[in-house]
């Protein structure tokens, strides 16, 4: 048996279509737009991420610079004068001792997915006159590949064929294009130390990021170790990657318990990205937030005027036995009609910018703008969509059921 | 006469309006409704006749004073109380009909009943034919209640008010809008309800003709009783 509550305000919602459309169309606007702006930035923020990911591992591990204590003199002996000294960075080498015990460590953890190491080292890519300045990475390339997804980027040649190559190098189209060199040609490499090698460029990268692709070659770790004259055992980062990248910061305590060195999650490495993001993120989401108080205030709106129309029908309502409490269900039940109606279709207008902005090309190494239908943001923007229509109702609703039916009948 | 069953009674009603300047409306009022009694309230504008009909309507609540409807005190209590015995043991029938336009007759007459809840829908829709059919409006039921004469539409209003069989009935003017052919039906309903059904009839009318038919007239003057004629068959 229906509701007769229920069943009044249907009856109001059937005749008078026109209102009930107007009211919910805002909430469409107001939910569409919402949606659509939390997919941009939850879209862009998943392609920065990404972008990140390509260089950066969750967390990484290397030899931060000492700093050398100032001398502050002996404590037991008080007339003793105290000596400050200036204190000054004392590294001498960015070493990891012994890396091959702790890689093995790591991998044993549950929690890491991939450990690796890597030498870094300032090099000149040089062709005759020509020179680029850039940096080398010694890396096992096939587990570094499986770590930064460096395959979906090689433009030419196979990382793979770095493996046990030690005369071969990866470099970046960049680099490639300014020396107008390309696969299986030499290049002569020379590192800072002093060190020349003429290397067979064995694959091209293009990451779309010009710092990477202009400056950036891969090479064996052994032939990294002979740029900067270090033996077999030097690393000079470690990169460990765990299951959830939101939840790096987690394993990091837990990490620097198995090493002495520095432990950093790359939230803390990429702070500025980040809260380039967060700020995005919030303005946007106040814009569809404002939008949606708006939307909201179309309903507040129009049941405000339905119950002001129909303050008669609300007194003789109560005179006949209906409690404050009816009333209000009465009320709030059509902005929930108002509201669901709106939201699902605020949810298909929503859709519809997502998929025509899935299609605009962006340029450059973004391509199509980064963006998708994340059930996630469906799910909050219904949810939201509802509450406000609830809330936009409510308080019209209340003041009808605060009626005085006496003062109705005696007019 | 004395064994007839009391349905209201009042004990002492004092009424008070604050707005725009103190001043009281009601002083003292005492009186009984007896069972199948059609009852008039008359009296002059202002004389506090719709403030007393509101008040023991339990509707207005600001008054001082006791009222008891079928031996139930109820003066004190909350609204919501006060709605279910409105639902259950009041009909009102007001000057102007208070119909939800967009809702048919029949569905007009059966919103109290589906409130009250103590019938099946399919029964309630009987039950509605059936008052709309001693009404004379059987033919009507399925129009929208705004198509019809204002005629119709107070007999449509009565329906409603009888649909859950209250103990009384109360009219605040039922024909003050009504012409005098209008007038005579709705009375000849009022007093029919009262002998075949034995519900009280409660009315505030200034029409003399219309008082002077009903079985009692109490006459209000100055927020007092001024006229308590009893009328005996």
């Amino acid at each position: 048996m229906k509701n007769i509550n229920i069943e009044i305000a249907v009856t109001h919602i059937i005749t008078r279509k026109k209102q009930t459309l107007v009211a919910a169309l805002g909430v469409t606007i107001g939910i569409g737009i919402f949606l659509f702006m939390n997919s941009l930035s939850s879209g862009f923020t998943k392609y920065s991420k990404g972008e990140i990911f390509k260089n950066n591992a969750h967390i990484k591990i290397y030899k931060n610079d000492e700093i050398s204590m100032p001398f502050m003199g002996n404590n037991d002996s008080s007339n003793s004068s105290q000596v400050i000294i200036n204190p000054q960075v004392t590294t001498l080498s960015k070493k990891i001792i012994n890396p091959e015990e702790l890689l093995k460590k790591l991998k044993n953890q549950t929690y890491v997915t991939h450990a690796i190491a890597q030498v870094n080292f300032d090099v000149f890519y040089n062709r005759g006159k020509a020179q680029i300045k850039g940096n080398g990475i010694g890396v096992d390339m096939i587990a570094y590949s499986e770590m930064f997804n460096t395959q979906k980027y090689m433009v030419a040649g196979n990382v793979k064929s770095l493996q046990g190559n030690l005369n071969g190098i990866i470099i970046g189209r960049g680099i490639s294009e300014k020396l107008n060199l390309g696969m299986d040609e030499n290049i002569t490499v020379s590192s800072s130390h002093g060190v020349v090698k003429v290397m067979k460029i064995v694959g091209i990268f293009d990451t779309g990021n010009s710092m990477n692709d202009n400056q950036k070659s891969y090479v064996n770790l052994s032939s990294a170790q002979q740029f900067i004259k270090e033996g077999p055992s030097y690393v000079s980062t470690i990169f460990v990657n765990t299951p959830n990248s939101d939840k790096s910061a987690n394993y990091v305590p837990l990490l620097q318990l198995l090493t002495p060195y520095t432990v950093e999650d790359w939230k803390t490495t990429n702070a500025d990205v980040l809260s380039g993001d967060k700020i995005r993120n919030t303005m946007l989401g106040a814009i569809s937030v404002s939008i949606l108080i708006v939307a909201a205030f179309g309903i507040y709106n129009i049941l405000s005027s339905t119950i002001m129309q129909k303050i008669n029908d609300i007194a003789i309502l109560k005179a006949t036995g209906f409690k404050g409490s009816d009333v209000v269900k009465i009320f709030v039940f059509e902005a929930l009609v108002m509201g669901l109606i709106g939201t699902i279709m605020g949810l298909i207008l929503g859709s519809v910018l997502i998929f025509i902005m899935s299609h605009v090309y962006m340029g450059g190494p973004v391509g199509y703008f980064p963006i998708g239908f994340e059930s996630q943001l469906y799910i909050t923007s219904f949810i939201l969509g509802i509450v406000i229509t609830l809330c936009a109702g409510y308080f019209p609703a209340r003041k009808a059921a605060k009626v005085d039916p006496v003062e109705i009948f005696r007019k | 006469m004395t064994d007839r069953k009391i349905v209201l009674s009042t004990k002492n009603i004092a009424k008070f309006f604050y707005e725009p300047v103190k001043f009281q409306a009601l002083h003292d009022i005492n009186f009984e409704a007896y069972e199948g009694e059609f009852l008039t309230l008359v009296g002059k504008s202002g004389s506090g006749k719709s403030t007393l009909l509101y008040c023991i309507s339990t509707m207005d609540t600001a008054y001082e004073g006791e009222i008891s409807i079928k031996g139930k005190n109820i003066t004190g209590m909350k609204t919501d109380q006060l709605a279910a015995i409105r639902n259950e043991n009041i009909g009102f029938v007001f000057q102007f009909h208070y119909l939800l336009p967009e809702f048919s007759c029949l569905k007009n007459v059966m919103i109290p009943a589906l409130k009250l809840g103590k019938y099946s829908h399919q029964e309630i829709e009987e039950r509605a034919y059936q008052k709309l059919k001693i009404l004379g409006l059987d033919e009507q039921a399925l129009k929208p209640a705004s198509k019809l004469s204002g005629g119709q539409q107070q007999r449509v209003a009565i329906a409603r008010a009888l649909i859950n069989d209250p103990a009384i009935i109360m009219g605040d003017e039922p024909t003050g809008n009504l012409d005098s052919k209008n007038t005579a039906i709705v009375f000849d309903i009022f007093k029919e309800i009262s002998k075949e059904f034995g519900q009280t009839i409660i009315a505030v009318t200034h029409d003399n003709d219309f008082a002077k038919a009903s079985d009692r007239t109490i006459e209000l003057g100055d927020g007092k009783i001024i006229n308590h004629k009893k009328v005996f068959e």
